[in-house]
């Protein structure tokens, strides 16, 4: 079928044939016969990874749950499984995943592809640090299993390789054993960037899941001024009586129902919510109980936010350079952005480990997301911290990226050749190839 | 202690049919597959199992054969307590209506099969005393049209069997619930660009087929309400009108 298809962001946009196999015997089947193409997902990356160049294959229907060892915490899942299900099925019985993007509705074949980190990837690493084992359809028809002992090259190279290995057919995740549902989450509101670097710093050493939020409003001096947030799985123990011990997790009960007019979400809307923001924590500070969902996914409970950015789509830019030149490439970036005075709605911070894959995004260092409304002014823009992310030996996250040049990329992903030799011997090369590895040159 | 009620699921490996089968099971009912692709029923009675923690039965069954409905009929202890037909060929319209061999595989399948099969089973039901019957027909049945009459005319069949077996089985404790589920999204459906509003989801279905099983009141329902007035109205139009009419 033909179809438009974006990612998350909804630029860019491009056609293509969309099939969707609903067997991993009608995946092999009907792979065979297609031109260059890429597996997709939830399409909740934001730029054009999951968009094939030819032709998309949907996952979607590659959703069945495969069998789960309560003793061990392994999950089986076909790659069109979401998280979302995982949490619904296991944490009534006590069990989380490991490492969590900032939505529940991805797919474990797009979390595997892009080796996502959560808020806990300073200590134990992202999502591919917990894959035990994938089935993996080549694009000569084998489906192999890949371990860390077995074809791990081909483990190593489909753990953050965006789809550009083959189809990820099913996983085995280590789920991590909790005992309620809900996060102790603390607040720290800080003054400027090095007090927000410094409460980062020590919310990593202490807590679990940590995270900073910038203001990023034009003007607003001196930059980097934020809230640290910090969270704690809670103990059984801890809960106060009367507290569901694993509550449901909600689903949105607003949504953007049309594309919002493009002047929305200005400089003084995104000001007047960066000042509120900060006011509430600095006035919460102490911790709050609070329940998953509303912890690890906020966004989720508003519909098709992406909506908000207009028809004309929106980009993030998340960029990790190496911790030592963290600060300063931070403080560049912030003050190019304010003295650009396009407000980004969200700037992230926080700590990355090292990433599992060859081609995983993950450095040790400072990862610095910021989201921006489409226009000829953020283009240029989004240019001029590439190239202070490059000169600091950073890169760019493709599972964000739609608008990166070859030679960003190429500067900040030194596993690429390894991972190229490695297409052409498992005849991925020519074959495997989304809209983004043909935009960035991947061979 | 009473035992768990029992469930049998004919066309176990049809998107419909595995919401169903996973609603019935979260509710702690003994689920049993029927299909003619055990590795595909496996598949999900293996994914049933983890979600729900119950693993289904899994038994093999082409609604052609109908040679064989009594061994399979027989093969049952007792007849389970509800059983749901969910087991249907969309066909091909354009190579439907060229080629008799195929166009009769589309009735038998839709009709012929479930048809038989169903009243098999009611027998052994009726004699019970009690049981609930689910067949998943169509709007399609409803009028014949250009683009699916020979589904829609199996479906029509299989319909007015429905209605006739809930029509005498009424008085013997046995319950008939015709289903009509308008568009749903599955995978006979993924070659069609269906409209959003009047499209369900299977899991929509399910809940409306685990509802009307718990309410036990014989009869037919659309899942989604909007295709009552949509189907009155297509019913209604006089033949001069809908013959100009592209449906
Ligand atoms: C609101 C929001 C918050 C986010 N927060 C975070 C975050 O905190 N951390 C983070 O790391 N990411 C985050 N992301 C990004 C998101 O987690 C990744 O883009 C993820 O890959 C999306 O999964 P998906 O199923 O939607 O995959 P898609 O977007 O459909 O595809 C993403 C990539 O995975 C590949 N792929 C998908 N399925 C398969 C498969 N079965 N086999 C092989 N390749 C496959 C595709 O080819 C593509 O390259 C966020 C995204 C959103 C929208
Ligand atoms: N989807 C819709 O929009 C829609 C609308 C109205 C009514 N319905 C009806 O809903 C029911 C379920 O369909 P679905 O949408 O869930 O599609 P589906 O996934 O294609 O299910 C149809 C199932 O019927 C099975 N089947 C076909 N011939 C069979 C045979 N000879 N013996 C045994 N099983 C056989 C198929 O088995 P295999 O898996 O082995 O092929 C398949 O599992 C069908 O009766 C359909 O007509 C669907």
């Amino acid at each position: 079928m033909r179809a438009d298809l974006a990612g998350w962001g909804r630029y860019p946009r491009h056609s293509g044939d969309v099939v969707t196999p609903h067997s991993a015997a009608a995946l092999r089947a009907v792979q065979a016969g297609l031109d260059p193409y890429v597996a997709r997902g939830a399409g909740r990356a934001y730029g054009d990874a999951g968009v094939g160049l030819e032709a998309t294959v949907s996952m979607r229907a590659l959703d069945r749950m495969r069998a789960f060892d309560s003793v061990n915490g392994l999950l089986t899942v076909e790659a069109g499984v979401t998280l979302e299900e995982i949490i619904n099925v296991l944490l009534p019985r006590g069990w989380f995943a490991p490492a969590v993007p900032g939505t529940r509705f991805v797919t474990v074949g797009g979390m595997v592809a892009a080796d996502v980190h959560g808020k806990n990837h300073h200590r134990t690493g992202g999502f591919g640090a917990h894959v035990a084992s994938l089935a993996l359809l080549t694009p000569q028809g084998e489906l192999l299993t890949c371990s860390r002992s077995e074809n791990s090259a081909l483990f190593h190279a489909t753990i953050g390789g965006m789809g550009l290995t083959g189809a990820i057919v099913e996983a085995t995740l280590r789920m991590i054993p909790v005992e309620t549902g809900w996060i102790r989450q603390r607040t720290v509101a800080t003054k400027n960037l090095d007090s927000t670097l410094a409460a980062l710093a020590k919310a990593e050493a202490e807590a679990t899941y940590s995270v900073a939020w910038i203001d990023v409003t034009p003007g607003r001096r001196p930059v980097g001024r934020g809230v640290v947030f910090t969270g704690e799985h809670v103990l059984a123990a801890e809960l106060p009586q009367g507290r569901q011990v694993f509550p449901r997790g909600r689903r949105s009960r607003v949504s953007i129902p049309v594309d919002l007019p493009e002047g929305i979400l200005n400089r003084w809307s995104v000001g007047a919510f960066n000042r509120l923001y900060h006011g509430r924590a600095a006035l919460l500070g102490n911790a709050d109980l609070v329940p998953w969902d509303a912890y690890f996914f906020p966004l989720d409970a508003i519909g098709d936010w992406n909506r908000m950015y207009g028809r004309g789509g929106f980009l993030q830019h998340q960029c990790v350079v190496p911790a030592a030149a963290g600060r300063e490439v931070v403080a560049e970036i912030l003050d190019r952005v304010a003295a650009a005075g396009c407000a980004p709605f969200l700037a992230v911070l926080k700590s990355l480990g090292a990433g599992v894959g060859d081609m995983s995004f993950p450095m040790p260092g400072l990862t610095l997301a910021l989201d921006l409304r489409v226009t000829a002014q953020t283009l240029r823009l989004l240019d001029e911290l590439d190239r202070v992310v490059v000169a600091a030996g950073g890169r760019l996250y493709l599972a964000k990226d739609a608008r990166q040049s070859p030679d960003t990329f190429r500067a900040g992903y030194l596993g690429l050749t390894r991972f190229e030799t490695l297409r052409r011997e498992i005849g991925a090369a020519g074959r495997l190839a989304s809209q983004m590895s043909s935009r960035l040159a991947i061979q | 202690m009473t035992t768990a009620s029992s469930v049998l699921i004919i066309g176990g490996a049809s998107d419909i049919g595995r919401a169903t089968a996973l609603i019935y099971a979260g509710h702690g009912w003994k689920v049993t597959l029927a299909g003619r692709n055990l590795a595909e029923c496996g598949r999900i009675a293996d994914d049933i199992a983890v979600r729900s923690g119950q693993r289904p039965d899994v038994v093999e069954l082409d609604v052609l054969r109908t040679d064989r409905f009594t061994a399979f009929v027989e093969a049952f202890p007792e007849a389970p307590d509800t059983i749901v037909c969910a087991a249907g060929l969309l066909g091909d319209q354009a190579r439907d209506q060229c080629d008799p061999n195929r166009a009769a595989v589309t009735l038998r399948s839709n009709f012929e099969g479930p048809a038989l099969l169903l009243g098999a089973f009611a027998s052994a039901m009726a004699a019970r005393g009690h049981g609930v019957i689910v067949g998943i027909s169509s709007v399609a049945g409803e009028r014949g049209r250009a683009s699916n009459y020979v589904y829609g005319a199996a479906k029509a069949g299989f319909s007015a069997f429905l209605s006739g077996l809930r029509h005498s089985l009424v008085r013997q404790g046995v319950c008939v619930i015709t289903v009509k589920p308008g568009f749903v999204r599955t995978k006979m459906t993924a070659q069609m660009t269906l409209p959003r509003g009047l499209t369900a989801e299977p899991a929509e279905v399910a809940r409306a087929i685990f509802k009307a099983d718990q309410a036990k009141r014989p009869g037919s329902l659309y899942v989604r309400p909007v295709w009552r007035p949509i189907m009155t109205i297509i019913r209604m139009l006089p033949e001069p009108v809908f013959l100009r009419m592209r449906l």
